[in-house]
């Protein structure tokens, strides 16, 4: 018999969730730009309300191009549906709301973007959902701090800054024995290099602002429904197994099977708490998503040379590296993980150490090392098309004390790189000369 | 609603209503491998519409117990015993592949007990594969791969999802995945055995509408028109684009036929 045939990652990348416009026959997915859609009679306007059809009523709540951005995205991970959010926290936060409420708690890697850890650490305890931090190689360490109130297991494919490769299998077991599910943030790898499902992870989330848009134009988030989790069987889940009084009493898992998680975050997380994404910001992250594969190989291929740099200068003795930390480097101690869980490239991020014998150490160094960049763009973003630079402790991770950026992996000298698309020579030369100016006696 | 049904326990979704026997009875027949899930939109739409829904998990499949039935006859005369259970005299009934089999068999030998038929993705015979046949006996997870690859029209395969957000193929495949071991394999055998297609279109009598989806490679539309054609009051739907898994491929479209097909008719 013939084998199935599906639609491969290309392919999807560019058509996934979108045919040609009905109405006017444009090939480019239209910015609906408007608030609302109009009904067709009353009794449209009543089905569309009460979940009897589908289609758009109002763009806090769904929007045709931002429902091709979630369906294509949610194609591309393998996951039976999206939602879009106003940004990667926006799709943090609806995740964990949509999952617990006051009381509940979270199980989450230690080295996580700055801005998750505010959210986990300082905010939500605020309204009453509290987290424990784990060391993301520490397997025992998430298997105990699981206690009978946790709702969720929670950390990066790649830790940032660290670059700690989360074991999914592994972890996502744990999980599962507890009767909870995985979220795991892909923002640093894309479904192009890592699919978190199919390695056991439940839920998957983005910062779409990073590399699925790649222009640094765009601020949005995504949330992904693996649809594998039986949240029946666990129990712990009440708002998605009992009937929903805000929503003409709907039980979500009896009346969408495996799109329960993603019905509710829209249905309640999007109506009510409102971070949705503005068409425009879904078609700019629809045109970076277009030419995904092609920039991941990119990526992939100028980070692999940096790091072969960066290497010979930390193996001379006469070099100004001291440390290069990337998934894909035999002194990295989950290196035999990212060739399992990344094969194709541990994503385009590389941190190091520049070697100083200054009384500064390797803060001040850092410094004048970052000044000196011609090319590299010093700010606080990743996943650009363009070469990126910054200084995580005194910037992105500067609210966490010593012993929290301790926690986190983040050392005071570490500089993290975002490599971009630019020739790699010229990236190559421009690190080189910055080197060269910030270590000289 | 949960119902018994010969010994075991069976689960019907009412569609968001309590079940009303007074009002007009729809029966909603789920396919091969899946539950009463596929039906989520036209379920909710028709309960909110006048009738009285019952989105069946057949024996063995969703929230139903029980093992699975080993014959589309098996499975009719378990219809029956439903509208029993249920407290129901005459229902329509609206079957999806296999279950469309089992409505048009229901109606050719329980006629008393069907208002009306609505098939979807349905043929007069559905030889199965002896390929998938034997994957799907063995449990092999290829199985679920060749019913999600061919069972999907382009609108499953590129998307286009008329539910904002959803991707069609991966809910499909989740679906089909969290049936238990076994079923699929009793399933498929049950529609490939199945050989009274055209003794029981010439015994239906009541209105029978056929919706298909014209890119249907496992049911091809010709397939159906020719079941349709044997049928004494018959009305044929073909939806451009869509493949065999028609509800979920174009829930309006699905809704819309079926909320004509249903209205109170001037006889």
């Amino acid at each position: 018999m013939a084998e199935a045939k599906f639609l491969k990652f290309d392919t999807l990348s560019l058509h996934a969730g979108q045919r040609p416009d009905p109405a006017t026959g444009a090939r480019a997915v239209p910015i609906y730009q408007s608030t609302s859609f109009v009904f067709d009679d009353t009794d449209h306007a009543a089905s569309l309300f009460n979940l009897e059809r589908a289609g758009h009523i109002y763009s806090r709540i769904s929007n045709p191009t931002v429902a091709v951005l979630e369906e294509r995205l949610a194609a591309l991970e393998g996951g039976v549906g999206a939602v879009c959010t106003a940004s990667g926290q926006a799709a943090l936060t609806l995740a964990i709301l949509t999952l617990m409420d006051a009381g509940g708690h979270i199980v989450a890697s230690s080295s996580l973007y700055g801005g998750s850890r505010n959210l986990l650490a300082y905010t939500l305890p605020r309204f009453g959902i509290t987290t424990t931090f784990v060391n993301p190689r520490d397997l025992d360490g998430f298997r105990n701090a699981i206690r009978p109130e946790t709702r969720l297991v929670f950390g990066e494919v790649l830790g940032n800054p660290g670059l700690e490769v989360l074991d999914i299998p592994k972890v996502s077991q744990i999980a599962h024995d507890a009767g909870l599910p995985l979220l795991v943030d892909a923002t640093f790898v894309t479904p192009y290099l890592c699919k978190p499902l199919s390695f056991g992870a439940d839920l998957v989330m983005h910062s779409c602002t990073k590399w699925l848009a790649g222009h640094g134009v765009a601020i949005g988030g995504v949330v992904i429904d693996g649809g594998t989790f039986d949240w029946e069987a666990s129990g712990k889940f009440p708002t998605l197994t009992e009937p929903y009084a805000g929503y003409h009493g709907i039980d979500f898992v009896e009346e969408f099977g495996p799109a329960a998680f993603v019905m509710r975050a829209r249905a309640e997380g999007l109506r009510d708490f409102g971070a949705c994404m503005s068409p425009m910001n879904a078609f700019q992250i629809l045109q970076g998503v277009e030419t995904l594969p092609l920039r991941m190989k990119g990526h992939i291929h100028n980070t692999r040379k940096v790091v072969g740099f960066l290497e010979s200068e930390a193996y001379s003795d006469k070099g100004s590296v001291a440390w290069v930390t990337y998934p894909e480097l035999v002194d990295h101690p989950d290196h035999r993980l990212s060739a399992r869980l990344l094969p194709h490239g541990a994503g385009s991020i590389i941190s190091f150490g520049i070697r100083s014998s200054d009384p500064g150490g390797g803060r001040d160094a850092g410094r004048r090392f970052i000044e000196k960049l011609a090319l590299f763009s010093h700010l606080a973003n990743v996943g650009d098309a363009k070469s990126l630079v910054i200084h995580p402790a005194s910037t992105t991770h500067a609210q966490l004390d010593a012993e929290a950026l301790k926690a986190s992996g983040v050392g005071e000298d570490m500089i993290r790189l975002s490599i971009g698309l630019e020739d790699c020579d010229d990236l190559i030369d421009d690190l080189r000369q910055a080197l060269r100016a910030a270590t000289k006696p | 609603m949960e119902l018994s049904v010969n010994g075991h326990a069976v689960y019907a979704h009412t569609g968001g209503r309590p079940f009303d026997p007074a009002l007009p009875v729809v029966v909603l027949i789920h396919g091969a491998g899946m539950d009463h899930t596929v039906w989520s939109l036209q379920t909710r739409y028709l309960a909110h519409h006048g009738r009285a829904v019952l989105a069946v998990d057949l024996p063995g499949h969703g929230r139903s117990a029980g093992a699975p039935l080993a014959s589309v006859a098996e499975l009719a005369d378990w219809i029956v015993a439903l509208l029993d259970a249920a407290g129901v005299e005459r229902a329509a009934l609206v079957g999806h592949s296999m279950g469309a089999l089992v409505a048009l068999d229901t109606a050719a030998r329980h006629g008393g007990r069907v208002e009306s038929l609505a098939l979807l993705g349905v043929a007069e015979v559905m030889p199965v594969h002896p390929d998938l046949l034997a994957a799907a006996a063995a449990n092999d997870p290829s199985s679920i791969e060749l019913v999600i690859g061919w069972g999907h029209g382009p609108r499953g395969h590129v998307g286009g999802s008329a539910a904002p957000g959803l991707a069609l193929l991966p809910g499909g495949r989740r679906l089909m995945q969290r049936t238990p071991p076994g079923v699929l394999g009793v399933d498929l055998a049950a529609c490939n055995a199945y050989a009274r297609g055209t003794e029981a279109a010439s015994a239906v009598a009541c209105p029978t509408l056929f919706l298909l989806g014209a890119a249907d490679r496992m049911t091809p539309a010709k397939a159906g028109r020719a079941l349709a054609a044997k049928v004494k009051s018959s009305q044929v739907v073909v939806l451009p684009g869509i493949g065999h898994m028609v509800m979920t491929e174009s829930p309006d479209a699905v809704v819309d036929a079926l909320a004509e097909h249903l209205a109170p008719k001037a006889r």
